[in-house]
């Protein structure tokens, strides 16, 4: 059926956001869901996620605002437009629930991860790792003489193609923080 | 002017504030304090009951048949996780209660101490919001909050633990006026935009159709008002779902009944024929939809509701207007008004025509009997009997659910209480005494199954202690009718643990409890009894013994499109596949 003439973005609320209805395909969206710092509301956001069956890939949280009490809470899902939209509905629609944002959607935008990477190793493999690290702008932050520990931030991707690097030359442990992200423009 | 008190008196004065006149609760070691408060005040009633489900179904009860915020009161650990069930029941139907939980003592919490459950852990997904007050000073703002969120928007359970030692702390009080605005406020007007797009819908429509539901109801008596208003106008045919009855009147011209897996034949086959399909605060629930890929797949829809996650959750429409029925249909009225008041009079002329077809099938006649009583037939003497009485219905779950929505009318909102989301056997004795504290004149009946009826029947004792002249209106089949009703066509007609062996007779059972028991068997006895029962003016539990075996219809077997409905026996042989017995 040809769209409505409802303007796109007449109301917050991503109902009027008419793309296509019958895709299928999965998508990733990251969303920012901006909640009142309150006892037990990252209980109530993921309870919403395991209750109805949504996907979380990532997610990070902390207090942003602190004389407001506001938190950020930024996540990265799967799911069809459809499911995407019913997530976002599903968190608006909760009281402690501020705002949320489909930085997605909304246009482009910044996201980046910090990732922490043990390496054990001697000989070639040690000075490979740290030569690999400079390329990708990985910190040292530790060192022993037969380990480093690399700081390092970028987007997902980024930190998921050092860690194969890293993989053969002895990596032993990694700390992702999960995804932080913000909509690009004033 | 600002006053200290202790957290017990905080949560009674603010009750008052609210506007509060009856609770209905349980005591407990944790809520002592709270109930200290309440003997020394006579403003707000205690209502106690037998269970604390029983205090939650009470208080859906009193909320759905004034339109007010219902209130219970329990105690920590198995007084709150016995008031769980009532609290998702509240959640599916939208029902606006505040549920207030006593909790152990905060230097308690966490060391698995007696009668210690994690409150707000359990009651989290089965509450719109809840709280856990850790200090007094923040109590009465919250019980503000608590009512506010309740009420406002979708409407919903809330609940609020307060730990004893909160109970005991002194702290200002903070009157509802002086508390700082909720960032909580949805939206109640629609989108004009949207409003206008489904008015030249409207006007060119040949078979529309008015889908209204429960929202109608929770928007206030306004709303039914205006959705009378409009059917009048338009003259488009009006259904409703289960929650939705008695917003738009069953003696009204455009009435064609309920929808649904039991819904009426007219109402259906409108629903899968219409052209554009008016959604007014339903939520495309499964019972109404079926199968959900050959639903009405001929009609442009458009969906009024207050909750934007309700619309396009199941169906995707084509006009969403996301806002309070009451406030969407006065401008759809304005609107639609001020553009010349066109419908297209052919179209509707023909589509009526088509409609009356389908009402001459007349899908609810059944097989009666002179020597049985047909459950259909008890509920059509009873509508009988009581029509034009200051009346209100509620039920339990299950066959005796369906047929009262078949074959009573309802000609207001508020006058009809029934678990729908949830279906929750045992609402119904709880909720007809909820209503009977709210309406103390009115004449309430719960119909009700014997099976239902048992799971919260000491409940009794809560309608004796407090003199609520329940009528207890029990089609007794010693089945569970509905899971029998299945078992004959899903399951091969192996009736596996759906007849109650060892029911009690309740004449005595009545007697009991102190109140008035009625057997009735004989159809050609049952007129003078229904009367005994009515003119009795004390609680009543009337036994009436039904045909065993009668099934439901018209029935839309599961995953089964409205159009491929069941009107009676002869047409339910092999109907339902293993595709749809998976469904429930």
């Amino acid at each position: 059926m040809s769209p409505l003439n409802i303007k796109k973005g007449s109301s917050s609320h991503s109902a009027y956001d008419l793309r296509d209805s019958n895709a299928q395909a999965e998508e990733s969206h990251t969303l920012a869901v901006i909640v009142e710092n309150e006892p037990g509301v990252l209980a109530r956001v993921i309870g919403l996620f395991s209750g109805r069956g949504y996907n979380i890939d990532s997610l990070t949280v902390a207090e942003v605002d602190h004389t407001g009490h506001l938190s950020r809470i930024t996540i990265v899902t799967r799911g069809t437009p459809a499911v995407i939209d019913q997530i976002e509905a599903q968190l608006s629609r909760m009281v402690p629930v501020h705002a949320v944002h489909d930085l997605t959607a909304d246009g482009p935008s910044v996201q980046r991860e910090l990732a922490l990477f043990k390496v054990a190793g001697k000989g070639e493999a040690r000075i490979e790792a740290l030569r690999l690290a400079e390329i990708f702008r990985a910190n040292v932050v530790d060192s022993t003489l037969e380990s480093f520990v690399f700081e390092m931030t970028g987007t997902p991707e980024k930190i998921d193609a050092f860690a194969e690097l890293m993989r053969p030359l002895g990596l032993r442990e990694i700390a992702r923080t999960g995804v932080a992200a913000l909509a690009r423009g004033a | 002017m600002t006053k200290t008190m202790t957290g017990a008196d905080m949560v009674v004065q603010a009750l008052k504030d609210q506007g509060v006149e009856v609770v209905f609760g349980y005591p407990g070691g944790a809520v002592l304090p709270i109930y200290d408060a309440i003997f020394q005040q006579n403003d707000i009633r205690h209502v106690l009951v037998r269970h604390e489900q029983g205090a939650v179904h009470m208080a859906e009860g009193y909320a759905r048949s004034t339109g007010k915020v219902g209130v219970a009161l329990v105690t920590s650990g198995p007084g709150a996780t016995n008031a769980v069930t009532g609290l998702v029941d509240a959640l599916m139907d939208s029902i606006p209660i505040v549920v207030i939980s006593g909790q152990v003592p905060t230097f308690m919490i966490g060391t698995d101490g007696f009668q210690e459950a994690d409150t707000v852990g359990i009651t989290r997904p089965c509450t719109k919001m809840n709280w856990l007050v850790k200090d007094t000073a923040n109590l009465a703002e919250t019980i503000h909050q608590a009512f506010h969120v309740s009420r406002s928007g979708r409407p919903g359970p809330v609940l609020i633990d307060i730990p004893k030692d909160v109970q005991f702390a002194t702290s200002t009080y903070v009157t509802k006026e002086k508390i700082k605005i909720s960032h909580y406020q949805p939206k109640l007007k629609g989108d004009i935009d949207a409003i206008t797009a489904l008015v030249e819908l409207m006007e060119t429509a040949e078979r529309p159709i008015l889908y209204t539901g429960g929202g109608v109801i929770n928007s206030g008596p306004g709303a039914s008002q205006l959705l009378r208003e409009l059917a009048a106008a338009t003259d488009f045919p009006v259904t409703s779902t289960l929650m939705g009855l008695g917003a738009y009147p069953a003696s009204g011209k455009n009435w064609l009944g309920m929808l649904g897996m039991h819904g009426l034949y007219e109402a259906n086959l409108a629903m899968h024929g219409c052209d554009l399909m008016i959604n007014i605060g339903a939520r495309f629930d499964d019972r109404i939809t079926g199968r959900v890929k050959d639903f009405s797949p001929r009609s442009k829809k458009a969906h009024i509701d207050i909750d934007a996650s309700s619309i396009n959750k199941v169906i995707r429409v084509d006009v969403p207007i996301i806002g309070d029925v009451g406030h969407v249909l006065e401008d759809l009225l304005r609107v639609w008004k001020s553009r010349g008041r066109k419908t297209n009079k052919d179209g509707l002329a023909k589509w009526w025509k088509q409609i009356d077809e389908w009402r001459a099938v007349k899908c609810l006649s059944y097989k009666n009997s002179t020597t049985t009583i047909k459950p259909q037939y008890a509920l059509q003497r009873l509508e009988a009997l009581t029509k034009g009485m200051n009346r209100y219905i509620t039920t339990e779950v299950g066959q005796h659910q369906m047929w009262a929505a078949q074959f009573l009318g309802f000609e207001d909102p508020n006058r009809w209480m029934t678990s729908g989301g949830l279906g929750t056997m045992g609402y119904g004795l709880p909720a007809s005494i909820g209503v009977q504290i709210a309406h103390p004149d009115a004449l309430v009946i719960n119909v009700a199954g014997e099976a239902s009826w048992l799971m919260n029947m000491q409940e009794m004792g809560t309608a004796m202690q407090f003199r609520a002249p329940v009528k207890q209106f029990i089609l007794n089949n010693e089945r569970l009718g509905m899971v029998r009703q299945w078992q004959e066509l899903l399951h091969g007609e192996r009736y596996s643990h759906s007849w109650s062996d060892a029911l009690p007779d309740f004449v005595k059972l009545a007697e009991a409890f102190g109140c008035k028991g009625i057997k009735c068997s004989d159809p050609k006895d049952l007129d003078d009894a229904i009367m005994d029962m009515l003119k009795y003016p004390g609680p009543v539990i009337f036994d009436c013994l039904v045909e065993k075996h009668e099934n439901c219809f018209p029935m839309i077997p599961s995953g089964k499109p409205h159009n491929e409905m069941l009107l009676g026996d002869a047409d339910t042989q092999g109907v339902i596949g293993a595709k749809g017995a998976v469904l429930v």
